[in-house]
């Protein structure tokens, strides 16, 4: 008798055409004219960023929108030294948890322009973009964020959102 | 084994909403398809999330691609405070039989229901053929719409049905999605005139075939007193069941429909008289029935014994609309508004899953609650 199949291999493959829904796509209209825009719940008036249309505390919709500003603070960060696969910046690099002004939720971002041992929570940064004529709806357009000089922010101000 | 009510808690359909179902939501994304559904179907009883004993969502996340898309549609509901929440990977009408067992404990006495799913968002057929037996039947891609066509071939070759009875069914539901505003397939033309649809896989014509749905549905139950307070006619669930057969395709006899017999008849709506062994339809005027494709429909008529006199699918059913993981929990809200809106005492919804019918669901609805009548 033969060997007995231990293994069978059955490739599968789906496509997906992928649609951003209407306050994402408010979101990524905005930031290829450089902007970062959020919006606002009305009923707890805690502004997201990227919106997702809808309030995830209270389930109403967030039709108010909001342009925040292009600095932020360093919520939290990991400083990535692990290689792995497809990976397309130099390691050690940082990971950063960025609360901008005036949200109320903080989203992930690429910090750079500093050494990975003067990362600190509370740190203030700002985004650099890609050059004007290179700006487009994705996250791309938004280079990275980068310490923008201003003295640290007090715990006090962020400590809710870690 | 779920029987009819004897002993059970009452509990019934207080309030439904729909989205209107669209071949393709081109703007908004889940969350934002669901909302305005969320909001309708506690608009309708004055109810809020805060006040809901227990929520349970039915939706696939091979719809959109998106691992735990589940998740972020709670974005919708609004998930703080902390709420008991549950999901399946089923259509919703699943998810109702969960949040129906839910409340036969007497800590809650309401529960919200919902599904959503944009099919356009992929290769249905394609995603529809994951749920195959993976090692003999998967690799193979058979997509669902062949699938189906081997069930129709058998059930021609039974002698029961013609492809004339297809499209009578198919001209019938779309007959009745004209006064169906949600509906997405409807028109008047006669049988006659769809025999000349051609074959996309014969002998299943055009309209034998259910359409690509986007949409979204809700449903709020509620026990015992707080039903009778919360709606003037609660349309009160009187037995429930579901069953499954084996996923081996030639194991079947797919002409007929087993399971659903015996979910009816678990649900207390289908009777085996006289040792003719034939099902018997009891206490029903209106059916709503999950056949995506229109033989199916012929195939669960025998099944669950529906005569003449029973309306079956006069929202169109699923050959007018057939969102994915939403169809069947609207079968269920589709007959429930019967009874509320004074049409019917007695109704039959039916939700399937699967290729060719291989899971089924009965739930039973009546305008009085069943059993002892204890609320």
């Amino acid at each position: 008798m033969s060997e007995p199949v231990t293994m069978l291999e059955t490739p599968i493959k789906i496509e997906y055409e992928f649609t951003a829904g209407l306050a994402q796509s408010r979101y990524l209209k905005g930031i290829s004219e450089g902007k970062f825009l959020g919006q606002r719940c009305p009923k707890c008036t805690k502004v997201y960023v990227p919106p997702r249309g809808s309030c995830p505390t209270d389930g109403v919709p967030t039709t108010d929108e909001v342009e925040l500003g292009n600095t932020g603070i360093v919520t939290t960060y990991c400083v990535v030294n692990v290689p792995f696969q497809g990976q397309s910046i130099e390691i050690p690099y940082i990971c950063a948890q960025i609360l901008l002004d005036g949200a109320n939720i903080a989203f992930m971002g690429l910090i750079q322009e500093v050494p990975t041992a003067e990362i600190r929570m509370g740190m203030r940064v700002e985004a650099v973009w890609v050059d004007k004529k290179d700006l487009g709806p994705t996250m791309a357009s938004v280079k990275y964020f980068r310490p923008s000089g201003e003295p640290d922010a007090a715990y006090e101000t962020f400590s809710e959102y870690l | 084994m779920a029987a009819a009510s004897g002993g059970r808690r009452p509990v019934a359909v207080v309030s439904f909403a729909q989205s209107d179902m669209v071949r393709r939501e081109e703007l908004r994304n889940d969350v934002e398809v669901l909302q305005p559904v969320i909001v309708d179907v506690f608009e309708k009883v004055g109810l809020t999330k805060d006040e809901m004993g227990f929520v349970c969502s039915g939706s696939c996340d091979y719809l959109v691609g998106a691992p735990f898309s589940f998740v972020s549609a709670l974005d919708a509901v609004g998930a703080w405070p902390p709420m008991r929440e549950s999901h399946v990977e089923m259509d919703g009408a699943f998810a109702l039989y969960e949040a129906w067992t839910q409340l036969q404990e007497d800590d809650i006495d309401t529960a919200l229901v919902f599904s959503f799913g944009r099919s356009s968002m992929s290769e249905l057929g394609r995603v529809l053929t994951l749920q195959l037996d993976p090692y003999y039947v998967a690799p193979l891609w058979p997509d669902p719409v062949a699938l189906a066509a081997l069930q129709a071939r058998a059930l021609i070759d039974s002698g029961r049905y013609t492809e004339a009875d297809f499209a009578a069914v198919a001209a019938r539901s779309r007959r009745d999605a004209l006064n169906n505003p949600h509906a997405q397939v409807k028109g008047e033309q006669t049988a006659e005139e769809l025999m000349g649809d051609d074959y996309v896989v014969a002998p299943l014509r055009r309209h034998a075939l259910p359409p690509i749905t986007d949409g979204a549905t809700a449903i709020i139950l509620a026990a015992g007193d707080r039903a009778a307070e919360l709606c003037e006619r609660p349309a009160w669930i009187t037995g429930m069941d579901h069953r499954i057969e084996t996923h081996s395709l030639g194991a079947r006899d797919l002409t007929t429909s087993p399971t659903t017999r015996r979910a009816g008849e678990a649900a207390g709506v289908v009777e085996v008289g006289d040792g003719s062994g034939a099902p018997v339809g009891v206490g029903v005027d209106v059916a709503e029935l999950h056949a995506p494709f229109a033989h199916q429909e012929l195939i669960l008529r025998d099944a669950l014994g529906l005569g003449e006199a029973v309306a079956v699918n006069p929202s169109g059913g699923a050959l007018a609309a057939n969102g994915v993981m939403v169809a069947g929990l609207v079968r269920i809200g589709e007959a429930a508004s019967r009874i509320m809106d004074g049409t019917a005492q007695s109704a039959l919804a039916h939700a399937t899953s699967g290729p060719c019918l291989q899971q089924n669901l009965v739930c039973a609805l009546a305008a009085e609650p069943a059993g002892d009548g204890r609320r």
